[in-house]
Parts: C-alpha cells; sequence; structure tokens
C-alpha cells in the first residue's frame, strides 16, 4: 500500500495550529494522546487539550483536540489543521472539518475511495492495521500499539522530540521494563515507517520554546479536589455523575497520599458514595451542622434534586460547599457537552427568598485556589458556597499557573462560640446578630453540659432559635440574612478588570472557562479597532466594583456560555441595571466557545453598529 | 404552636443519676401533640433510659425529619442539640453528623411518612452502612399533620377513620431492617414502657445501626375500629418474643430463671442483656430465622415485638471507612492541610 499524496501546498505553521484525533471510544487511544499532548508541552509549547467525548463506554465516537499555541491562546479554535482520522463512522465529518491546506492522516491499508477524500488538502497516508497485524498477533496488541505507532509517525511529521515521547513513556509505565521496551519499539516503528516513506516534517512543525515556563498541567476537576484538601475537607458525600465524579476521585486520591496515618493507617477523612444526591447534600449538611469541612461534587441534575436541602442550609445557615461542574443542560441535556447554564439554579437554589454564594474560577488554578477558600467562606458566612466549575475546565487537562499555598494560612472557622465562652457566661442566640454583619454565632453539638445547645430547624424561629410564626421575628430574620449576603459581597473574590490599551466606553464581562476564548477575542478585536475593557466577574454576589465598571461604559457586552443570558439576568436583577446597557454575546451549543465566535458575535452586534460606537470611544 | 417554656419548678425528692443530673433534665419543652398520643410516651421513654443509663445529655444529638414524630425531639433532651432536618432526610443529615464526630450519641427519630413513604430509600441506606445510631419510627401508619391520609405501613385492608379500606400492602420497616444489615433490630409498643425502655437502653448501648418500630397509636386519626394502629388492636394483637433487661455493671443478675428461659447477651461495652423468652423457639442471632418468624405471625395478624435481632458485634459505618479516632471535626491544618512543600513537589509531577 502506499501513501497518497496529492499535490496540494499544504499549510506553512510553527507552533500555531490545531490536531485532531478521531478515534473509537474505548479503543485505547485516550493515553496514547494525551503523551502527545503532554510531548508538546514538555518542548514548552503552550498547547491546550481537549477530549470530545459522548455520554457510551464503548464504540462511539470520540475526539481528542490539542491547540497549539505559541501565543499562548488556551481556547477552543475551530477547525482542524492536522487531523487523526482513525474512525471511519466520522470520516465525512472529520474530512469536512480539516481547513484548506490542511492535513490529513489516516489508515491507508484499506483503500478510501476518492469521492470521500478532498482535492485541497494535503492527504498522508500509512498501512497502520497491516503494520501491526505483521508485528502482534494478540488483537488487543494490535489495537493498543497501533496508537502508539501513530503517535510515532506523527512525532517524525511534526518534527516532534522522539526523546521527550520516550521519556513520557518511561515515566507513565515506571519500573516496568517489558512495558516501556515495548511501547517504544511500537513508537519508533512509527516513526521509522515515517521517515522512511514519508516526507517529514510537513508544514506545521513543533519548535522548542521556552513559552510553557513554570506552568503546570491539570485537570480542573482534580486541582478543585486537591483544593479541597488544602482547605480542610473531612467529609465528602456524593453520587456519580458525569463531568464531576473526578472531582470525588481528585479528592479520594490525595487524601490517600496525605491524610492516612502511616503507622495505623487511620484517615483524616471519609468519602461516602451515597444513593443519590439527596442524601449526599443531606450527609455535607449533617457534616457541616457537626463543625466538620464537607462538601459534595455533583452537576445540573443533582443541583436540581438538592433544592429542598439548599433553602434548609440558607434558612437555618449551616455552611456546605458544593461543587458543581457544569454539562449541558436542560434535563439529562448533553452530559458530556459543556455549558454556564447553573448559575441562576444555584444562586437562587430552593423555594422561597434564597440567594447563595457563586465562585466561578477560571482555570484549574482557581479550581484549587477557590475549592480551598470556599470552606473558609461557607464557614465564616455559615451558607451554602457553590463552586461552580463546567466539564471544559473540570475534564480537560489546562495549562495553568504552579499551584501555591501559604503555610502561615489558618482555616478560619467562622464564629462559633467555645465551651470556655460559654462558660464564662457569654450570651449565646444562634441567630442573634451580636456583630452587625448578619452573622451570628453557632455552638457544635456536644460542646457544653447545659449551656449553648439549640434546635436547628427550617421553619421560622427568633434569634434565640425558638420556634415562632410571628410575622415580625421572621422579618427580622430574613433582613439579618439580607445584611449576612450583603458582607458576603464584601469577603468573595472580587473581580478582575482589564483595560483596554487605550479608552473605550465599551466593556464586556465574562467569567469561569469563557476566559482564554475572551482574552483571544479582544486581541482579535483590537487588531480591528475596537477596544474592550474586560472585566472577569469572579463570584456572586457581586461587589461594588462590577456596578462600577458598569456605570463605567456605555455599553458592557455579557459574554456567556448559556441561552439565556443567566449571568446578566443576575446583573439586571441585583444591581438594577437598565438591561439595553448589556448586550448579551452568548453561545451554547455544547462545544467551548471561541474567540473567533465572540469576536464575531460582538462586531455585528448592533450596539457597535449605532454610530455613537464607531471607532469607539476615541 | 410558640414555644412554651417548661416551669422551672423541681420538685426537691428527685434524685439525681450517677452524673449528678435528675430526670428533669432529660426533659425538654412542653409537648404539642394532641393530648394522649402515643408519641409522648416515647418521649418519656427516652427520657426515662438516658437518665438510667447516665448519659450526660449534652453529649447525644438528635435527629428528625418532618411530622409529628419528627416534632418530639422538641419535647424530650432539651440540653441536646437537635435538628429537625427535611421530610424524609433524617438519616442522610444523621450519617453525615455521625461521620463528622464519632464520639457523639445519635438518635434519630422519625415516623412512618418520614420513613416508609417519602423517605424509604434513606431509611434504607443509613441501614446498609450500619449508621451508629438509634433509629425510632414512631408507627402510626397516618399522616397526623395533613388530617388522616394512610401512610405506607398502614395495613392492607385497614380502615381509615372515614371508613375507607386501605388498598396498598404495607412496608414492614423492621423486617426491611432485618435483611438490610442493620445489627439491632426492635419492635415495640407506645403503651408498653416496660418493654420499650429497655429496648432503647440497649439500643442506645448498641455499637452499630440499632433501628426500633414503634407502633404509637394515632389518638385523632387513627385510633378507631377497623384500625390495625389503634390502641386496642395493638395491645389484643402484641406477640412479645421476650423481655429484655439491660443489666449495666452495677447490677447483679440474681433472680434465678428455668434453664432456656433466659439468654445474656454481653454488648461490646460490657453492658448484659438478659433475654427472657416468651416465644420459646425464637433466636435472636438468626436473621433468617426472624423473618420467617415474622411473615408467619403477620399472616395470622399479630403484632411481633421484642427484640427481634441482634448481632452483638457489629461493624460499624466508620471501621469500614477506617476513620481517624479522633473525631473530624477537632481535627486542624496540621492534621489536614498538606503545605506548601507538598504542593510544590506535586507541582513537579504535573509538567
Amino acid at each position: 500500500m502506499l501513501q497518497v499524496v496529492k499535490p496540494v501546498d499544504g499549510l506553512v505553521r510553527v507552533n500555531d495550529f490545531v490536531v485532531k484525533f478521531a478515534n473509537v471510544n474505548g479503543s485505547g487511544s485516550a493515553s496514547a494522546n494525551q503523551m502527545f499532548g503532554k510531548a508538546i508541552l514538555r518542548m514548552g509549547v503552550p498547547a491546550a487539550t481537549r477530549n470530545i467525548f459522548p455520554s457510551n463506554i464503548q464504540g462511539l465516537p470520540t475526539w481528542y483536540e490539542i491547540r497549539v499555541s505559541e501565543a499562548g491562546y488556551l481556547g477552543a479554535r475551530e477547525g482542524t489543521d492536522f487531523m487523526v482520522a482513525m474512525n471511519p463512522q466520522t470520516w465525512d465529518q472529520d474530512i469536512a472539518s480539516i481547513l484548506p491546506g490542511g492535513y490529513l492522516f489516516y489508515d491507508s491499508s484499506r483503500v478510501v475511495p476518492e469521492s470521500r477524500l478532498r482535492n485541497d488538502i494535503v492527504i498522508i497516508g500509512m498501512p497502520l492495521t497491516e503494520l501491526c497485524n505483521r508485528v502482534y498477533t494478540d488483537p488487543r496488541q494490535r489495537q493498543l500499539f497501533k496508537n502508539i505507532i501513530y503517535v510515532g509517525a506523527i512525532a517524525a511529521l511534526l518534527d516532534i522530540e522522539i526523546e521527550v515521547l520516550e521519556a513520557l513513556i518511561a515515566e507513565q509505565f515506571k519500573a516496568k521494563e517489558k512495558l516501556i521496551s515495548a511501547n517504544i519499539q511500537a513508537l519508533h516503528m512509527g516513526r521509522d515507517y515515517a521517515q522512511t516513506n514519508l516526507q517529514c516534517p510537513i508544514g506545521l512543525r513543533v519548535r522548542r520554546s521556552t513559552a510553557v515556563g513554570d506552568r503546570i498541567a491539570i485537570e480542573g476537576n482534580a486541582a478543585a479536589g486537591l483544593g479541597a484538601v488544602y482547605g480542610g475537607a473531612t467529609v465528602a458525600a456524593w453520587y456519580p455523575i458525569t463531568p464531576s465524579t473526578s472531582l470525588v476521585e481528585g479528592f479520594q486520591k490525595y487524601c490517600t497520599r496525605f491524610r492516612v496515618d502511616k503507622q495505623t493507617g487511620a484517615h483524616n477523612f471519609a468519602i461516602v458514595q451515597a444513593e443519590d444526591e439527596l442524601s449526599s447534600i443531606g450527609m455535607v449538611i449533617g457534616a457541616s451542622w457537626n463543625g466538620a469541612r464537607a462538601f459534595t461534587a455533583t452537576s445540573g441534575p443533582g443541583i436540581s434534586l438538592m433544592q429542598e436541602f439548599f433553602g434548609l442550609a440558607y434558612f437555618a445557615e449551616i455552611p456546605a460547599v458544593i461543587f458543581d461542574v457544569q454539562r449541558a443542560g436542560p434535563s439529562t441535556g448533553m452530559p458530556t457537552r459543556t455549558q454556564q447554564c447553573d448559575i441562576l439554579a444555584c444562586a437562587y437554589a430552593s423555594h422561597g427568598d434564597t440567594k447563595h454564594v457563586l465562585l466561578f474560577p477560571e482555570d484549574p488554578y482557581e479550581c484549587f485556589t477557590f475549592g480551598a477558600q470556599a470552606f473558609d467562606l461557607a464557614e465564616r458566612l455559615q451558607t451554602p458556597v457553590f463552586v461552580l466549575l463546567d466539564l471544559d475546565i473540570g475534564m480537560n487537562e489546562r495549562l495553568t499557573r504552579p499551584l501555591v499555598w501559604d503555610d502561615s494560612k489558618k482555616m478560619d472557622r467562622g464564629k462559633v462560640m467555645t465551651a470556655q465562652e460559654l462558660e464564662a457566661g457569654k450570651e449565646f442566640g444562634r441567630y442573634l446578630d451580636a456583630d452587625g454583619d448578619g452573622i451570628t454565632y453557632r455552638t457544635y453539638p456536644g460542646t457544653h453540659p447545659t449551656r449553648g445547645s439549640f434546635f436547628t430547624r427550617g421553619t421560622s424561629k427568633d434569634r434565640y432559635a425558638r420556634y415562632t410564626e410571628a410575622g415580625a421575628a421572621y422579618e427580622d430574620n430574613m433582613q439579618r440574612l439580607l445584611r449576612k449576603f450583603a458582607t458576603a459581597a464584601t469577603l468573595v473574590p472580587a473581580p478582575v478588570v482589564r483595560p483596554a490599551s487605550r479608552p473605550t466606553k465599551l466593556g464586556a464581562i465574562y467569567y469561569g472557562s469563557t476566559t482564554p476564548a475572551m482574552l483571544e477575542a479582544a486581541d482579535l478585536l483590537a487588531a480591528d479597532g475596537i477596544e474592550l475593557d474586560l472585566m472577569r466577574v469572579r463570584a456572586f454576589p457581586f461587589s461594588d466594583v462590577v456596578n462600577g465598571f458598569i456605570e463605567a461604559h456605555e455599553k458592557v457586552f455579557v459574554v456567556e456560555q448559556n441561552r439565556d443570558a443567566q449571568l446578566r439576568t443576575l446583573l439586571v436583577n441585583e444591581l438594577e441595571i437598565d438591561p439595553a446597557r448589556l448586550p448579551k454575546i452568548l453561545h451554547y451549543d455544547g462545544s467551548p466557545v471561541t474567540a473567533r465566535q465572540i469576536a464575531g458575535k460582538i462586531k455585528g452586534h448592533a450596539a457597535l453598529t449605532a454610530r455613537s460606537f464607531e471607532r469607539s470611544a476615541s | 404552636m410558640s414555644f412554651l417554656p417548661k416551669p422551672k419548678l423541681h420538685h426537691p425528692g428527685l434524685l439525681p443519676n450517677a452524673l449528678g443530673y435528675t430526670r428533669r433534665d432529660y426533659e425538654g419543652a412542653i409537648s404539642t401533640l394532641c393530648a394522649g398520643c402515643g408519641h409522648d410516651s416515647i418521649s418519656a421513654a427516652i427520657v426515662h433510659a438516658c437518665f438510667q443509663m447516665d448519659l450526660p445529655p449534652h453529649r447525644i444529638a438528635k435527629l428528625s425529619g418532618i411530622g409529628c414524630s419528627s416534632k418530639t425531639p422538641t419535647y424530650f433532651l432539651g440540653s441536646s442539640h437537635g435538628f429537625n432536618s427535611v421530610h424524609g432526610r433524617m438519616p442522610s443529615v444523621l450519617t453525615g453528623a455521625n461521620l463528622a464526630n464519632r464520639d457523639l450519641i445519635y438518635l434519630g427519630v422519625s415516623g412512618d411518612g418520614d420513613s416508609a413513604s417519602i423517605g424509604l430509600g434513606q431509611f434504607a441506606h443509613s441501614m446498609r452502612r450500619g449508621v451508629n445510631m438509634v433509629y425510632i419510627v414512631e408507627n402510626n401508619g397516618v399522616y397526623g399533620l395533613t388530617k388522616g391520609q394512610f401512610s405506607a405501613t398502614a395495613d392492607k385492608g385497614a380502615k381509615s377513620k372515614r371508613g375507607v379500606a386501605n388498598n396498598d400492602e404495607a412496608i414492614d420497616l423492621v423486617s426491611m431492617a432485618i435483611q438490610l444489615g442493620a445489627s439491632f433490630v426492635g419492635r415495640s409498643f407506645s403503651g408498653d414502657k416496660a418493654q420499650l425502655i429497655p429496648l432503647i437502653q440497649a439500643a442506645l448501648a448498641h455499637p452499630g445501626a440499632a433501628f426500633i418500630d414503634c407502633i404509637s397509636p394515632c389518638v385523632t386519626f387513627n385510633n378507631h375500629q377497623g384500625s390495625t394502629k389503634s390502641f386496642d388492636y395493638v395491645r389484643e394483637h402484641n406477640e412479645a418474643v421476650n423481655m429484655l433487661d439491660v443489666i449495666t455493671g452495677r447490677d447483679e443478675i440474681t433472680v434465678d430463671y428455668a434453664p432456656g428461659a433466659v439468654e445474656i447477651v454481653e454488648q461490646h461495652d460490657g453492658s448484659l442483656l438478659r433475654l427472657r423468652k416468651l416465644a420459646g423457639d425464637y433466636d435472636v442471632s438468626s436473621r433468617a430465622e426472624a423473618l420467617n418468624f415474622l411473615q408467619h405471625h403477620h399472616a395470622k395478624g399479630e403484632i411481633v415485638t421484642g427484640l427481634l435481632y441482634l448481632d452483638p458485634e457489629p461493624e460499624e459505618m466508620h471501621s469500614h471507612l477506617k476513620t481517624a479516632a479522633t473525631p473530624l471535626n477537632a481535627l486542624d491544618e496540621t492534621d489536614l492541610c498538606p503545605g506548601s512543600a507538598a504542593l510544590e513537589a506535586l507541582n513537579a509531577t504535573l509538567r
């Protein structure tokens, strides 16, 4: 079988292109592809990797996308420059996604009719199956080594250093010499074939760089789980749900590493897989009531199920940390696709008048820091705190600042009255606002033989936790909860403002995983003469800075990954802003938003075509 | 239904227990339930049991769901922290509380609607997990606060106050608890203090999942002719398999019984349970036989009461989880936070 090379001028780019692997779910391709992505990072070149996968165990299509970007743009980008088409099921759509001048790499063991190819791309065929069948007899080996063989071949095509891949193989299989040599042999087989039979390297190349710096690559879920370890969480109760499962698995992994007594084997943590989400949040609330730091991790359907308990925790004032790794809703929606669609369901969770604290981490670094900080906030404020990740940051390894921890930091356990204080006769009213910040004192069960006990309930009560349906006492309590929420606005992470390079009356607000696409979009827009001041909102309730930013601009685009502009609804509702000043820029098809999508929608927006905004405020 | 403080009068003759507390120290606010409600007898039995066992009141945490029975924790153990949670979800809240501090005694109080209807799942899973607790269902077969609808423990064919028969099969929580792995299972009757108090005491001493189904007639909505949860019906059909005495270290066994009539079971904490057998062939150590016995007698319309199943050496949740002996809520940064050096080492593996 010979390669077919069409006489097309292929794209020529160094450290700036997108490679996409199309595979069949369960074929063992994921680890080979990940190794390939890691090799690019090890060469010092920033790259963003994304798994695009179905809600399925075996057999359905899956993709692995690597955006290589010397400039450090880590958002998704449309179009593929180099397609590794290993899945006949998705062949046509995969071929169609290649940009003109891009490259197709495929298994040429079977002849592909001309009609299913394109004449404006470079076609590189390699008889992978034939090669494998010749060398390996075991069917599983044929499958697994095929993945390594294509990695070797593509490394040669893209000029990736083979030593880097060899080192990664050695690390992956640790001391298992047999596996290491077998994998390296397969890697070389691929590389040698490519160097002998294909034109290497092609126009797309990876060139060693220092742009990665000291950054690390970690999944947001793992980083959040680690944050919970550093934040002092001891109880995790959860129910498996994509895309949050790996968060608790991360907590488990790091607890096993850091929290098991070497001598006794005793665990300084407890992880319970509950029977459903109602039970997991119930356990979290019970544990928090009893003075442990507790959390659950879930996704949209779990948030829906937990609503009644959120109301209890809000009204009875019990800390709780909820990691919501958002996926596309409503209902079962698209379980393996990303969205920022639970903002309102969390902000106003449960019946009656409620408001909750939300945190919006942008990357694994913030998943870690917010993951730890959430426990301080929950205990300081005695209320549920929601950390809103999404599938895009939760389940993809993302290049991020190295994680840091200040050893002088102490946990903020909030206002907890001790046995000594009770003994000394300090007045205790569970819902008595002694300090005027809306936050009251609590006691842990079992603290003092005769003082400080109280009855926790979801029914209304007076300042001393006594049941009452008296209207004045009820209003008094509800007003205090608002004061507490105002205090929360001063404690949550402040927004991050990035001014444009010159004064402008236009701004954009964004949050969470939208960051890399938004920053790149701002660069694209600036190149077109449209300057935007940017503000990344990191929490709800909004600090005064948010209001000030909107006041200072005539129009502020609100960029979100949901259909209904949920953060904008919160801005309008909570800050009483004229909706006309907040044009929506929305993306919600389940894929991560791209810079070109944001820039295109902002450029085409009526707000920009109106005269007053031509060339911005210059 | 506002909070009613109890008059702080103490009878001068009230005797203190070994800790110096009187019975009054184990009481709570005045009950707002209907006069004659079975639940109040259960509250009194809890007070009595805890007083007699010399339990420090503040070391007990009492948790409940929603309903008449779930209101009762306000009416006993006033110096204990209480948690009236959401309907049917007491078991998960209690489980979480227990995870946070394994050193307190956990008393869960629930009803038949709370545990057999809306909360059946949580009831079942807390038994499976072996949560160290006493779980009491105050079982009257009806919803009282919403005025007399059948609950899931109402017997098939039982009649409501308006004369309507229940068409649905009853859930037997005792059989479920035995089948699901509870290590202490009993059933009693709110009208039988002599049986109920020792059963609660034995359950409090039991280091595992202890479940007590206590038939507790609703005087307002389910105490009529045709009900199978009325005082009269339960008295007539009560089939006690044994009578229980809890013997702590201070007591001595002085009475002689005929051979085979008494079984002494040593509990984990050293206390002894003395079982006077009433049904000669009943074996409390066999789940299979207990289930068989319950089925046979249920078919005859009898309500089997007493200690129905006991595993004196149970494994509770924390032993599965290998949790540290120090309660998790007492750990601080030094125990919990791996620190910056560990983080830097971890960063190095992520490049």
